[in-house]
């Protein structure tokens, strides 16, 4: 059984196809809607989080991709907004995979995108809201 | 024996001939050169420090509208401000919320804007709705305003922060098995981080422990702009236990400070929030030390090896007030990332912004050395008991 989200680009073109119905009755798919922004006719942006065997999942994932869905694993959506953050280093104690850490000695907050595992905790432990979700 | 007047540092300011450091480079120069031949050298050290100050706001004059108005509410970007003074004037305080924030009602609340929020808008230029309502009198007669501001607008506005600058303070931990939400940020339970909230060797308090040079009248950096200690801060302890060095082990004293809001920035002036908590402002203060004496250099040469902070239990011995402190770690460990806590190695982050601390003791080094800063003798200065060394 896996478990990932992914932040997905629909082009203007397919916005108005099924394609969570598609996703669960073809692929055998569990979807979780987080979050979504999809209007007739536009490019639609929507996170969603996907489980299911790992063969279903990735001929879900082709199925969208074959469809002009673009796919993206939800880490890359992590943001550091450098110029609000006052680089105190209340996240570095958070973060659970040391992608937020601090730099000795020049005490300055450092992000490494690649560590980082979408968990979304510094969202909300930044006092200054340095730290951002984009979808 | 070096002795140094204030009115002699503020010639060589003015001469353009004072040497000013920062208190992270005098201590260095103090251990190669020793008390006597660096007094005679340095005048100034300079301190900073950048951290949340839940007691900081600021007083406004609104102007008087016409017809006029006595304000009972009003309201800034929908945050209260208090009115319980003058027609159109008011005290809006960093921690307070919209009345129709959720708060903790869906634990743990975000608390996402305040009165801090509020005011570092307002110093970055930016528009506020004000919204005030009052019961009318004869010679107030408006009942309602509702109108966007800008703190240009405004005919006086001034920062006047109770509580700042707190000589030294808690490192918070979390015995419990739960996690806890607290103004020291977010704890994991059974240790699982060390919350701390100080500029350790840059802080100003802890350059001058015995506050020979702090006093009412002394003028310093605040909040980008310049600002003066007009009193001792609210819950002010001269009298906590101190180290051989003079310095405190305990929070100890803290500073009142006033200023000018239309002279301040957005970059030092900060809204925050905590989860689970509230929102509060992240504050920049700095403080020049005049080198009076070799005492003085002394004091300032203090480095975070020699610092000591309390760790408390958040979850019942701080909560609870019993007081108990579960033992004193060095500054110098906690910038190391780790400490060491009921023999559990714990990770140690910092609330206060070290980097920031920094900026501001560079930035009024290089002030006082072009003589745009000039010292202030203070009026007395705080209160202070010289002989309780722990």
């Amino acid at each position: 059984m896996l478990k990932q989200k992914f932040v997905l680009y629909f082009p203007a073109a397919v916005t108005e196809e099924p394609f969570t119905y598609y996703l669960i009755k073809d692929y055998n798919l569990m979807v979780n809607i987080i979050r979504a922004d999809i209007n007739p006719r536009k490019e639609g942006r929507a996170v969603v989080e996907l489980s299911g065997e790992k063969e279903d999942f990735q001929e879900g994932l082709e199925f969208l991709q074959s469809r002009g869905v673009k796919v993206f694993p939800l880490e890359q959506e992590i943001v550091w907004v450098e110029e609000r953050c006052t680089q105190c280093g209340a996240c570095t104690a958070i973060c659970p995979s040391g992608a937020l850490v601090m730099e000795r000695p020049q005490m300055t907050v450092k992000f490494l995108n690649d560590r980082c595992v979408a968990c979304e905790y510094c969202i909300k432990a930044c006092p200054s809201r340095a730290m951002e979700v984009r979808f | 024996m070096v002795k140094k007047t204030y009115a002699e540092i503020n010639a060589r300011i003015k001469a353009g001939e004072a040497v000013v450091v920062t208190a992270e480079e005098v201590t260095p120069m103090v251990r190669e050169r020793g008390l006597e031949e660096t007094a005679a050298t340095v005048d100034v050290v300079t301190t900073g420090t950048f951290g949340p100050m839940c007691s900081s706001g600021a007083f406004f004059n609104l102007g008087h509208s016409k017809p006029r108005m006595k304000m009972s509410h009003v309201y800034m970007n929908n945050v209260e401000a208090y009115t319980g003074i003058a027609a159109v004037d008011a005290y809006l305080g960093a921690t307070q919320i919209p009345d129709t924030d959720a708060a903790n009602k869906t634990f743990p609340g975000e608390f996402n804007y305040g009165g801090g929020h509020v005011i570092e808008e307002l110093v970055a230029g930016k528009e506020v709705v004000l919204e005030a309502t009052a019961h009318g009198t004869d010679c107030y007669p408006r009942r309602k305003l509702d109108k966007v501001v800008r703190l240009e607008d405004l005919p006086q506005a001034f920062l006047f922060n109770p509580r700042n600058a707190y000589q030294n303070y808690n490192v918070g931990v979390n015995l419990s098995d739960r996690t806890l939400y607290t103004y020291m940020g977010i704890l994991k339970p059974n240790l699982g981080n060390a919350n701390y909230s100080s500029a350790g060797q840059l802080s100003p308090l802890f350059n001058d422990p015995y506050y020979r040079t702090i006093g009412m009248g002394t003028r310093i950096f605040l909040g980008g702009g310049e600002g003066y200690v007009t009193w001792h801060g609210t819950q002010h302890a001269p009298g906590a236990p101190r180290a051989h060095n003079g310095t405190p082990i305990m929070p100890a004293g803290t500073l009142a400070v006033i200023g000018d809001l239309k002279g301040m920035s957005s970059k030092w002036l900060r809204g925050v929030s905590f989860l689970g908590y509230g929102v509060s402002m992240m504050v920049g203060i700095g403080i020049p030390i005049p080198i009076l004496d070799e005492e003085m250099l002394k004091y300032t040469s203090v480095s975070d090896e020699e610092l000591f902070a309390p760790v408390m239990d958040y979850s019942e011995s701080y909560p609870q007030g019993l007081g108990e402190v579960l033992g004193q770690v060095s500054y110098a460990q906690l910038k190391s990332g780790e400490i060491s806590v009921n023999g559990k190695l714990v990770t140690a982050a910092p609330l206060s912004s070290y980097f920031k601390a920094r900026q501001i003791a560079e930035i009024l080094k290089d002030k006082i050395k072009k003589g745009a800063f000039l010292l202030t003798e203070p009026v007395f200065t705080l209160q202070s008991f010289m002989n309780n060394d722990a």
